[in-house]
């Protein structure tokens, strides 16, 4: 290895290096997840979902399954690999998650029948890829923001999805509230709302009308559990793949080490 | 007729084929005795990338075919089938998508080399035209490969596509529904892009490689100083002096580089396989539907610099087919750059400044132009896009001009590293 050649790897690795840094920093300045709900410019609150906090998907699983499943199917998901994926034992699954009905292997439907479209106005929709279509920011912003709105056929309506079909189904958790009327102007321009969310204090864009059994703080806490397993459900895989990929890239520094010095190996008697 | 005993005096199983196939001429040729320049730098990776994302392409291609079913009714559902009950599914399919993007930052990174080294000039024009038509295929494949998750971005990226051919005068309507099977993008529409994805292009993708790469062992490889290495041999040997056998000087050096593209290929694969919502756009995990249309359709992110200019050139004398034209001119341009190039130096490195200019002007340009192309439209968005699209071919259209009056330097006899 003659030190050109050593200069001109060293460059080399140091342009690799130069240009994924330059695609990470053009990646995050481009591709940053966007703050604002596309369709009502509603100011959403940001949530990293994880679906790897494993107590948290148990407690969203459980809450789901409570409170959404009666309406909402997980068409795509399997009470079986949700166990395995959970770590939630059969018998308790059997138990406490499942339709008496219901098989294990069975996946995650609703027994709604069609006729449904005649209660709310639309079918209620399957939520097995909820977070992947519409954004974790989105669905954690929206449980938050059912308000009170007499001009809507259940009495109730919905910042994030003006007109949504859905009666606020957590309302004796969270309680009712209305939309604010200092801030009814602010939530529109996006000024609130991302800092301070669903907490009944100044700014927010809700004034609280009745409590719920849950504190404010409980009942945020509530939602992310809920929106960290519904990240699970869009992809049940996604925490082997993360775990498999680390062991990839290892192997994959490795492989550049070796193929480096193979190279400079090989190329020794090159001037 | 093979010649018995064959020329290499290779002997037992190998002497065997020999005898009856071209197997060491054919190693000698494109690889043991193909001599390359032993000046090529980082830029020349992107060759050898290319073929490895192929590669990643057909392969996991197939065991996707093997779960994929197509048909409007079926597809969405099979894809979340493959991502969920499949063995390695969901990684599979993330190595195909993160691969068609790989796919087009590889090409586009190589296609800038060519420009940037001159490599489309005499005698590597068909090199050059045949990278051009495996341009043109990808974009096509690319397209098709799109449509079949069938979601709602999948379903209304594909009527827009489509109707590109509506304006085409007198048939363009009844050319879209023959296109389609039917009159708005439905099973039919699916399953014939099906077909053209999984058999019909790759085949012609695969002929194309094929043809460039033969094309380029023919004429030999250019390099970062654009010198002939065949005009400078050694007399007693007949070998390039400045010439190395690609194998196993460039197998090795390539095997850097792939091991280099695969850390950042699996980080994009493992990490963030949506890419940010460019590489699998959100709304293509809804379902298409025809009465639901996304807030904002855009082309897959590759696409954006000509879809910008599809965007940027106003209707006309009652037809938008001037930006279809635009659009379509922006890529058969390129079939031509080795004849606007009037430059008697190949290299970017002995040119002058004003071809410098361009080509720096050009690059900052394309990747300006597609962004503008996936931003929802605005003035400012129309504005840029415009300007962009004028510096786009006034690159290629000023080329016979601004290539022959630029001052250029003494090219060296040898390469220079």
């Amino acid at each position: 290895m003659t030190p050109r050649s050593n200069r001109t790897m060293t460059r080399l690795i140091t342009r690799l290096a130069q240009v994924s840094a330059q695609s990470a920093l053009l990646a995050a300045a481009v591709l940053l997840p966007q703050a604002v709900s596309a369709n009502t410019g509603v100011a959403l609150q940001h949530f990293t979902a994880n679906s790897g906090n494993l107590p948290s998907a148990q407690r969203g699983a459980r809450n789901f399954m409570a409170y959404c499943s009666g309406c909402h199917s997980l068409k795509y998901l399997r009470y079986e690999r949700m166990g395995a994926d959970l770590n939630i034992p059969p018998d308790v699954l059997k138990k406490n998650l499942m339709f008496t009905s219901d098989k294990l292997g069975d996946q995650i439907k609703i027994a709604m029948p069609a006729a449904s479209v005649d209660w709310f106005g639309r079918v209620p929709p399957d939520l097995s890829l909820e977070t992947r279509a519409r954004g974790a920011d989105w669905v954690y912003t929206y449980l938050q923001s059912f308000y009170l709105d007499d001009s809507r056929p259940l009495g109730v309506n919905n910042t994030v999805l003006p007109g949504a079909s859905m009666p606020h189904v957590l309302w004796e958790l969270q309680g009712w509230q209305k939309k604010a009327e200092h801030a009814a102007e602010g939530a529109k321009e996006g000024e609130h709302g991302a800092e301070h969310g669903g907490g009944h204090h100044e700014g927010s864009p809700f004034e609280p009308v009745s409590k719920g059994t849950l504190t404010p703080a409980e009942y945020q806490a509530f939602v992310g559990d809920l929106v960290n397993f519904l990240d699970y459900a869009s992809e049940p895989g996604k925490q082997a793949r993360i775990s498999t990929g680390l062991k990839v890239m290892l192997y994959l520094f490795v492989l550049l080490g070796l193929t480096y010095l193979l190279k400079k190996e090989f190329w020794r008697d090159i001037h | 007729m093979a010649i018995t005993p064959n020329p290499y005096k290779t002997t037992g199983a190998l002497g065997w084929i020999d005898d009856r196939f071209p197997l060491t001429k054919m190693w000698k040729e494109h690889l043991s005795e193909y001599y390359a320049p032993k000046n090529f730098n980082f830029w020349y990776f992107f060759g050898s990338l290319a073929l490895l994302v192929l590669v990643n392409q057909l392969l996991t291609g197939i065991f996707l075919t093997m779960h994929y079913k197509p048909g409007a009714e079926t597809a969405f559902d099979s894809v979340e089938y493959i991502m969920r009950d499949v063995p390695w599914g969901n990684v599979i399919r993330y190595m195909h998508s993160t691969g068609a993007s790989a796919f087009f930052v590889v090409v586009f990174l190589h296609m800038f080399r060519g420009l940037m080294y001159g490599s489309y000039q005499k005698p590597r024009e068909l090199i050059w035209v045949f990278g051009a038509l495996i341009f043109l295929v990808l974009m096509a494949e690319a397209f098709c490969g799109y449509v079949l998750p069938w979601g709602n971005m999948s379903y209304w990226g594909a009527a827009v596509i489509i109707n590109l051919f509506g304006t085409i005068p007198f048939i363009g309507p009844d050319l879209v529904t023959w296109i389609q099977g039917d009159f708005v993008p439905s099973d039919a529409t699916l399953n014939r892009l099906f077909s053209i994805h999984v058999i019909a292009l790759p085949f012609v993708l695969v002929g194309l490689v094929v043809a460039h790469i033969l094309a380029l062992h023919e004429v030999g490889s250019n390099n970062p100083d654009g010198v002939e290495i065949k005009k400078k041999k050694d007399p007693a040997t007949g070998i390039p002096l400045d010439g190395i056998p690609f194998h196993p000087y460039y197998t090795v050096k390539d095997m850097v580089g792939v091991a280099g593209f695969l850390i950042i290929f699996c980080a994009v694969l493992f990490f963030m396989p949506d890419g940010g919502g460019y590489f699998l756009e959100a709304p293509n995990f809804t379902p298409a539907s025809q009465t639901n249309t996304p807030e904002h359709i855009t082309p897959a992110w590759y696409f954006g610099t000509y879809y910008a200019m599809l965007r940027a050139t106003p209707s006309f004398a009652g037809t938008q087919i001037w930006g279809v034209i635009v659009m379509g001119a922006a890529v058969v341009i390129l079939f031509f750059v080795p004849w606007l190039d009037r430059s008697k130096v190949k290299s970017i490195r002995y040119k002058g400044a004003l071809s410098k200019i361009a080509l720096t002007i050009f690059a900052i340009n394309f990747v300006i132009l597609n962004y503008y192309g996936l931003q929802p439209p605005s003035d400012t968005v129309q504005l840029i896009s415009q300007i962009g699209t004028i510096l786009y071919f006034a690159f290629f259209l000023l080329m016979p001009w601004y290539s022959k009056i630029d001052k250029t330097k003494p090219v060296p006899e040898r390469v220079t590293e």
